[in-house]
């Protein structure tokens, strides 16, 4: 398993494209924004804490056809499924490659954007903690969404459609607790909810994720 | 005689095909019964005046949205252990009903909402959590469409409304925590005395039994349709392998 997640890895730096992409894009939507409803400081640190976390939802979803599409292409997914290792545990590397490409960098690029946005410096802590624990939910419920679509052969907008009503829940809870921090109020609840989510996700989504692999091999 | 005799398409035609005129007869009466009961004999609400009157369509398709989501549920878990085509059809022919069950819910509430509340939409926790009811309704039947092997999408919708299922929930609590409601609390709890004045709920409640019957009819017929759709194509790829 080690060894696929080094592959894994050393695709997505080698192969160019993926790396760096989800990240642009992620700065993207913190440059755009601002450019849509106007300069005003006072608006932007009412609204950065949920831009942010959309943007890191949308920079999520720009990736995910990738984790199985390319395998699947080239045939390594059918070995992967007939290999001794279980194919949940597959799902579940590929999903922790994905978050370490896309997800760790988007963490760690956030204080940046924030300062963009003009988050309040109460924030900034909070903002890192929730994306950090939330990001891997975002990993685990899009290598899901992959694993239904990767049949199809235009399932990117079909992919959209089946992921984001499902990244709902860590969404609010995410943001909830960058709002609740940076207006110093209690963040317990909703922190304990993302992190509930992050890990029955990858308790539960990896097997449901093998068996859509399966039937999609079958 | 067991519920697993129907698996059996064969005998699922027969047994529908008898139960079919009797669920949509009952299921007209029952409605044009409720409705005009509800709507020509009852008086108008002292607060809501006539405006109250939109409770007989909005409070049954709004359980009945909820209710096919369920029965989706189940019908996908019994094709997924048991492998019963009828029961994967059944799920794939409940979806677009429960789709537009979930619309008149939405739609009637708007209209509801703008002389009472004085807005068509709120981002109160109900009308948010239909919302997103509807966003899953939206991305099971595109899933279904977007397949061609029956047997590959039905197993894929299958695994997508369990895994749907646990974050539909899980939405319907974060929203919950979200914001604060402005959409009234549960009328037809079956723990409180009175919930709504026995006047409106005797009707509400036959156009409640009508509208599940009419989810009934719509499935068996949807589900007939799907089954004969199925053979259909059977026969076409048997003639083109003679």
């Amino acid at each position: 398993m080690r060894a696929l997640l080094l592959r894994d890895l050393r695709l997505a730096f080698r192969a160019g494209g993926g790396f760096g992409l989800s990240l642009a894009f992620f700065l993207m939507v913190a440059v755009i924004v601002p450019l849509g409803v106007g300069p005003a400081p006072a608006t932007l640190a009412l609204i950065a804490a949920g831009v942010l976390w959309v943007g890191a939802l949308l920079a999520a979803l720009l990736s995910l056809d990738r984790i199985f599409a390319l395998d699947y292409e080239d045939g390594s997914l059918d070995l992967l499924a007939t290999s001794p290792l279980p194919l949940g545990g597959v799902v579940a590397m590929k999903a922790l490659a994905h978050w370490l490409t896309t997800g760790l960098p988007l963490v760690a690029a956030s204080p940046i954007l924030a300062v963009l946005l003009n988050l309040p410096r109460e924030g900034y802590v909070w903002l890192l903690v929730s994306l950090a624990i939330g990001t891997p939910a975002l990993s685990i419920i899009g290598a899901f969404g992959a694993s239904l679509t990767v049949g199809l052969k235009r399932g990117g907008l079909l992919l959209g459609l089946l992921v984001l009503p499902l990244y709902i829940p860590t969404l609010i809870f995410g943001a909830e607790v960058v709002k609740a921090g940076a207006a110093g109020a209690a963040i317990g609840t909703p922190l304990a909810a993302l992190a509930a989510i992050t890990a029955g996700a990858w308790a539960g989504l990896p097997l449901a994720a093998a068996m859509a692999i399966r039937a999609n091999l079958r | 005689m067991s519920i697993w005799e129907y698996a059996n398409p064969k005998k699922f035609m027969e047994t529908s095909a008898m139960a079919l005129p009797w669920a949509a007869g009952l299921s007209a009466a029952l409605l044009g019964a409720g409705l005009f009961w509800g709507y020509f004999l009852t008086p108008d609400a002292a607060k809501f005046g006539s405006t109250v009157k939109i409770i007989y369509l909005h409070v049954p398709s709004a359980m009945m949205a909820i209710s096919a989501w369920m029965m989706m549920l189940v019908a996908s878990l019994i094709w997924l252990i048991r492998r019963h085509h009828v029961s994967a059809l059944a799920a794939k022919a409940a979806a677009p009903i429960g789709l537009t069950f979930t619309l008149i819910g939405l739609v009637t509430g708007a209209i509801w909402g703008q002389p009472m509340w004085g807005t068509w939409w709120a981002w109160d926790p109900r009308l948010t959590s239909f919302l997103i009811l509807t966003l899953f309704y939206f991305g099971y039947i595109a899933l279904w469409q977007a397949i061609e092997d029956p047997d590959t999408a039905a197993d894929l919708t299958a695994v997508l409304c369990i895994v749907g299922s646990v974050f539909a929930f899980l939405s319907r609590y974060a929203v919950l925590f979200w914001n604060q409601g402005l959409h009234q609390g549960a009328s037809l709890s079956l723990d409180k005395q009175e919930n709504v004045s026995d006047v409106y709920w005797f009707p509400l409640l036959v156009c409640i039994a009508g509208f599940v019957l009419l989810f009934v009819t719509l499935v068996l017929l949807r589900t007939r349709t799907e089954i004969r759709a199925r053979r259909m194509a059977a026969l076409l790829s048997r003639e083109r392998l003679a």
